[in-house]
């Protein structure tokens, strides 16, 4: 055994994968080449457990105008112009520093969409943490909403929506997952390509440093678990002001036609950006190391290529237009320095200065890598455990105030009111006043409609249909706000591909997906996979993050989610069959078990094409997707929202074989709670419940009827603050 | 009527500014941070964001640019200038209005619609439009992390006393723990009026408000007659 051997193993390489790599190179790599094999072979880089599922997703469609592949994801919304988009996690930064962790997981989020030309319009964030009875939870949750906010209200991109659960198996590895918008003409967006041999190659933006050494091999595709604390020096810092800077430059570089191809820096630094712009060309790439501005001077050339430093974009720029590109970065006050050439030898070349310290093939560095198979195998049951936190024989009044006050029901205001949600002058409906946050696009005299799901509980309990019902979710609040979807992106969150469990998890999980996207018609635009989440106790949750983004004619017409009118009539539409199993009361009892029902997936489809229509016609007061805590929590819900009670009967649901408990708290898709003319909302063939008005939330449903005080069920919902801050700020 | 937005790098709403200039009355135009020449404004908006990423102290490094010094003799020269947010942090920062923005009473950054209550008497030009008069109430969205007012005592019964002070929190909707409710300032003259809430972007319905559109128009109201 040499040294090397060691050395490889350390970087995350398997033996048989530096055999391989050997092979590639006829001889033994040095330290620079290693450096860069292990990242560009790691899980984050080279989806090496997950590419092969991913050929499942459905990627084609009409308005598709850039889809996987590229920097994000991009449909066509009309009159010349396209929405860009993407989700990506920070799950590990986060976890062992929040706060930097989840602001250049926004930083990170926002260069993929303005690498295509795009101007980010909006961010969603999906959280993940362990119950807020933990002190960690409560660190971890504070640190990333300060986080975010700090990287997005900074930059001046508004924060318009996402979403926070909190479940025990994320106690050790939270979820930080930001999804970023933007917008672009289509005729001025550019793709990652490298093209033009003899073309120059140009680094804009922050300097070099030692920062987020290691980050996508070490703390990306590996467990969580002792040691962190030495791993925070792989977190990287974010510097919003650098990336604002940043940000206008390339728009206007772009806008001026000044680049060929654009990129951004993300996890594995210079290696991965150049690799993947030359591999996407099919030319080769010379860098000199020694033209790469440094905030430390005593850089290794490994270190220049693998750093993380954040702020930073590569550009292919014709030579003749380089003079005019760094007056441009000059303008803006940020660094743009000529660092290499595109060449034709297929050959990605390190240099510093004339010495040659790294040659590899460019097809081995980003396509070399082995693809694995999975070895899936269901566990037995449900392997996360239960605890109770609701005793039995409670009332029904009790069980719903104690969903409502459960911090993944309770309204997320402590969280949202840190972001921004009003710059840019677009945001038509701001957080938790619609399912859906609503943009206004004046550019092309529509709207858009964004929305961003997934609930590892349920997918848990059945990976698959847990999955299906995540796409629907999102389907359904778009249905609210009447917005039809375009186009989706997705998270993958999950634990260790290499062990049975999550394997089986991932497998299925992907499947649904792909079975769910293609019977709504919706296309799969762009993504990203996040594997070995797993801390002590075992994985989290499978967590498929999905993001979906539909448009809309004419946002003045979008319905909220809140009742409007003492009177209005409350209905129920769409196939809702509400069950226990899965659901926030289960877990509360400490009821939870494997498996859920399937949707019906056609039939969601279908009443989300009612609602939205009715919506888009102006036949709504509100609509209100069923979700989380049942049909009393999203009662609760759109009464709070309007300050108004309501009066229902579900005798409906119990004809259709519910139990009260289940017409009450069961949760299931295809629910859409709605308000409005009784005739109108009959026309729909909704089912009547009730109506709006008084002080109370009165719902019959036999012996578990409720009758609960407006201001009580408030107080209730708007516990989270009081949770969250338990220990002071 | 002609505005001007500054520009600096790092500012977020200056695009949003410009849009609400053009809609208030005129034309608007951006001026870059750089420029010491004006180019002949009828008024000028400082506008919000994160001027320089706010670093040091909030709007302390954007007091020292090329435009803020041509911004100073166009104040003094009796020119309607108005700032929002990372504006009045600049303003403050300059002297060109007095008090300071300190940080939040709960430490966060806050984004919530408020309602403001127009104070008086303002000395003229600005406020004595209408629909902009002392005691309308304004509901505009306020966004910032550091937006507490804070003057010496004495400063702030002299303020009152001068009719400097240009608008307040209606009860219930001070968030930050500003001094004395005070959300806007003006200076003695009455031409540079700085504030941390963000009319421009309270200037569609479709947004939520057209209320911050009667903060323009009294600038431009006092444009029209400087």
């Amino acid at each position: 055994m040499t040294v090397e051997v060691a050395k490889h193993r350390e970087l995350g390489l398997t033996d048989s994968e530096f055999d391989l790599i050997v092979a590639k190179l006829g001889r033994e790599p040095n330290d620079v080449e290693l450096a860069m094999f292990s990242l560009l072979w790691s899980e984050h880089c080279a989806y090496k457990h997950s590419r092969k599922l991913l050929r499942r997703l459905p990627t084609e469609g009409e308005r598709v105008v850039m889809g996987p592949g590229e920097n994000a994801g991009a449909v066509a919304v009309g009159n010349g112009y396209a929405v860009a988009f993407k989700v990506e996690s920070h799950n590990h930064p986060s976890a062992v520093e929040p706060f930097q962790g989840a602001a250049t997981g926004v930083g990170g989020i926002l260069r993929d969409v303005f690498a295509l030309g795009a101007r980010p319009i909006a961010i969603l964030d999906s959280l993940r943490f362990g119950e807020l009875d933990s002190v960690r939870s409560r660190h971890l949750l504070d640190g990333a909403v300060r986080g975010i906010g700090h990287y997005g209200n900074s930059i001046g991109v508004a924060t318009v929506g996402g979403e926070i659960y909190f479940e025990a198996p994320y106690e050790h590895n939270c979820l930080v997952n930001a999804m970023c918008v933007g917008l672009a003409k289509t005729g001025d967006m550019v793709r990652a390509a490298a093209a033009g041999v003899g073309n120059a190659v140009v680094l804009m933006g922050a300097s070099t440093g030692r920062d987020g050494i290691g980050g996508a091999s070490v703390l990306a595709s590996a467990e969580l678990g002792d040691g962190d604390e030495a791993k925070r020096p792989t977190v990287q810092i974010g510097d919003p002001f650098e990336e604002s800077k940043v940000l206008e430059c390339c728009l206007e570089l772009l806008a001026k036609g000044l680049l060929v191809s654009l990129q951004d820096l993300g996890a594995a630094g210079l290696t991965s950006s150049a690799a993947e712009m030359a591999s996407a060309g099919g030319v080769g790439i010379d860098l000199d190391v020694a033209r790469v501005p440094l905030r430390e001077a005593d850089m290794e050339p490994f270190e220049v290529m693998v750093s993380e430093s954040q702020e930073r974009m590569l550009a292919v720029v014709e030579p003749a237009r380089v003079a005019e590109v760094l007056a441009v970065c000059e303008k803006w006050q940020t660094g743009g320095a000529e660092i290499g050439t595109i060449t034709d030898n297929g050959l990605v070349r390190v240099r510093r200065g004339e010495e040659i310290v790294g040659e590899m093939p460019v097809e081995a560095l980003v396509d070399g890598c082995p693809l694995y198979d999975l070895s899936p195998a269901a566990p037995e049951g449900w392997i996360y455990g239960n605890r109770a936190t609701l005793a039995s024989g409670v009332s029904a009044e009790e069980e719903l105030l104690a969903l409502l006050a459960s911090p993944s029901i309770a309204s997320k205001r402590w969280a949202f009111e840190q972001y921004d949600s009003v710059v840019g002058s677009r945001t038509a409906r701001r957080p938790e006043s619609a399912d859906a946050a609503v943009l206004a696009l004046p550019e092309s005299g529509n709207a858009i409609a964004v929305s961003i799901d997934g609930n590892g509980r349920r997918v848990a309990c059945d990976p698959y249909n847990g999955t299906v019902e995540a796409v629907l979710e999102c389907a359904q609040n778009l249905a609210c706000v009447g917005a039809e979807p375009l186009g989706l992106t997705n998270c993958l969150n999950f634990g260790n591909p290499e062990k049975p469990a999550p394997a089986w998890q991932l497998d299925r999980a992907v499947s649904g997906l792909a079975d769910a996207c293609t019977a709504l018609g919706v296309p799969v635009v762009g993504g990203n996979v996040s594997l070995y989440n797993e801390g002590p106790d075992g994985p989290i949750y499978p967590t498929p993050v999905v993001g979906m983004v539909g448009e809309l004619p004419d946002p003045a017409r979008v319905a909220g989610s809140a009742f409007v009118e003492a009177g209005d009539a409350i209905g129920l539409v769409g196939p809702f069959a509400p069950v226990l199993a899965g659901s926030e009361l289960a877990k509360q009892r400490g009821e939870l078990e494997a498996g859920l029902p399937a949707p019906e997936v056609e039939a969601v489809a279908s009443a989300c094409a009612i609602v939205r229509d009715a919506v888009r016609a102006g036949r709504l007061a509100c609509a209100h997707d069923v979700s989380d805590g049942g049909l009393a929590c999203a009662l609760a819900e759109s009464a709070i929202g309007a300050g108004l009670g309501c009066r229902v009967d579900l005798q409906p649901l119990r004809d259709r074989g519910c139990s009260p408990e289940e017409a009450l708290f069961g949760e299931g898709s295809g629910g859409f709670l709605v308000s409005g003319d009784r005739a109108a909302l009959e026309a729909l063939g909704a089912t009547y419940l009730g109506e709006v008005g008084g002080t109370t939330i009165e719902i019959a449903a036999g012996d578990r009827s409720i009758a609960l005080g407006l201001a009580d069920a408030e107080h209730a919902w708007h516990s989270l603050p009081a949770q969250a801050e338990r220990d002071g700020t | 009527m002609i505005w001007g937005v500054l520009q600096f790098p790092g500012s977020c709403d200056e695009r949003d500014a410009l849009h609400a200039c053009a809609l208030a009355s005129g034309e608007a135009r951006l001026i870059w941070h750089e420029d010491r020449d004006l180019g002949g404004v009828d008024a000028v908006v400082v506008p919000g964001g994160f001027s320089y990423g706010d670093y040091l102290r909030a709007g302390a490094i954007a007091r020292f640019s090329p435009a803020m010094e041509a911004v100073a003799e166009f104040a003094a020269a009796g020119g309607p200038v108005l700032g929002i947010c990372n504006g009045f942090q600049v303003l403050c920062e300059a002297a060109l209005l007095p008090g300071a923005l300190l940080l939040n009473k709960n430490k966060r950054f806050t984004c919530r619609q408020v309602e403001l209550l127009v104070d008086g008497p303002i000395s003229p030009p600005i406020g004595d439009l209408s629909a902009h008069r002392p005691g309308v109430t304004l509901s505009i969205p306020a966004k910032h992390g550091e937006g507490r007012y804070y003057a010496p005592e004495e400063v702030l019964d002299e303020l009152e006393a001068r009719g400097q002070v240009a608008y307040r929190y209606a009860p219930g909707h001070n968030f930050n723990g500003s001094a004395r409710d005070i959300a806007g300032v003006s200076n003695e003259a009455g031409n540079v009026v700085g504030l941390m809430p963000h009319p421009e972007h309270a200037v569609d319905p479709l947004t939520g408000s057209t209320d911050g559109l009667r903060v323009f128009e009294a600038v431009a109201a006092a444009g029209a007659r400087a």
